[in-house]
């Protein structure tokens, strides 16, 4: 009996690496991405033009109230892009799974992105709404910070030339940074701050007229699966590009035995 | 419509960076797929 049958890996960690066959993986995505494409790009156009056109302006804010399906859609991926940055760092240190490794390494410049939409989105909206266009308020400073957070990771992914110290470094920032994302969701309850408080919670029903909530619900999803698309897309892409690489360097390798 | 500079900019903003990041991802997953059709005829099976 082989060491291997003698200790087989646990079930938790076996039906995970299932999915590390990059043949398998590259099956299953093809088929998914589509739909998900297709779900995203439609579920935000509708919710773009219901908000624009349909939903009613707010009578304090106007139709600046609009700027909201941007904004609030990016706040909530920029936040739900890290935590699932963080859950790819478990699964990498934990189970050393190589797909999570390069699943997290494509999620950071596209959560980078959302947080950067949310905040630019949030200044366009507080100029007219509060006559700047930043406060350096508990709520913007912290998704500042996780802006930064997704920059940090980013580069110390790429700052090594052995991929997978790249990898563990920015595993290990990622789950460090995780504090910050409770933080995000309770500064407007623990300190006084200018960004209002939230208006929709898993413990209560929502303070907003119905007819702001739909288009804002929808684009969520749509944000959601567009985010979930393009990344699953990047990572696609890097698991092509690291199999190139293995073929190339296989190649090198029996040339110069030759 | 009112703040509709504001609002064009926002929109604006969001669609930039969806139509960015999709047809990087787009781009980079047909030229990845082409080069290793390249060097590995059995990639074409998959």
């Amino acid at each position: 009996m082989d060491a291997r049958t003698a200790n087989p890996p646990p079930a938790a960690g076996r039906t995970l690496h299932r999915f590390a066959n990059p043949g398998r993986f590259l099956r299953i995505s093809g088929r998914v991405l589509p739909v998900m494409a297709v779900l995203g790009l439609g579920l935000t156009l509708t919710g773009f033009v219901w908000g624009l056109f349909f939903a009613p302006a707010d009578w304090q804010q106007g139709d600046a109230v609009r700027i909201m399906y941007v904004h609030v859609p990016s706040a909530w991926l920029a936040s739900f892009g890290y935590l699932s940055l963080a859950i790819c760092s478990v699964l990498s240190l934990v189970w050393r799974h190589p797909l999570a490794d390069l699943a997290a390494a494509e999620i950071g410049p596209v959560g980078a992105a959302f947080t950067a939409l949310c905040l630019a989105t949030g200044s366009i909206w507080g100029k007219p709404m509060w006559g700047a266009w930043w406060v350096w308020d508990a709520r913007l400073t912290s998704v500042l910070v996780l802006f930064f957070l997704y920059l940090g990771h980013v580069a110390l992914v790429r700052a090594f030339d052995d991929p997978q110290r790249g990898y563990r470094a920015g595993a290990i920032l990622a789950l460090i940074g995780v504090v910050n994302l409770p933080i995000i969701k309770f500064s407007v309850d623990w300190w006084n701050t200018l960004h209002q408080p939230a208006t929709i919670k898993f413990t209560g029903s929502p303070t907003m007229y119905v007819g702001m909530l739909w288009p804002l619900l929808l684009c969520a999803l749509g944000f959601t699966f567009g985010f979930a698309a393009i990344v699953l897309a990047r990572t696609r892409a890097a698991v092509m590009e690291r199999r190139i690489r293995g073929l190339l360097m296989a190649r090198a390798q029996e040339a110069d035995a030759r | 419509m009112t703040h509709l500079t504001y609002i064009m900019a926002a929109y604006g903003l969001a669609v930039l960076v969806g139509t960015v990041f999709s047809v990087d991802a787009w781009a980079r997953m047909s030229r990845a797929r082409r080069r290793l059709a390249a060097i590995d005829p059995r990639a074409n099976r998959g």
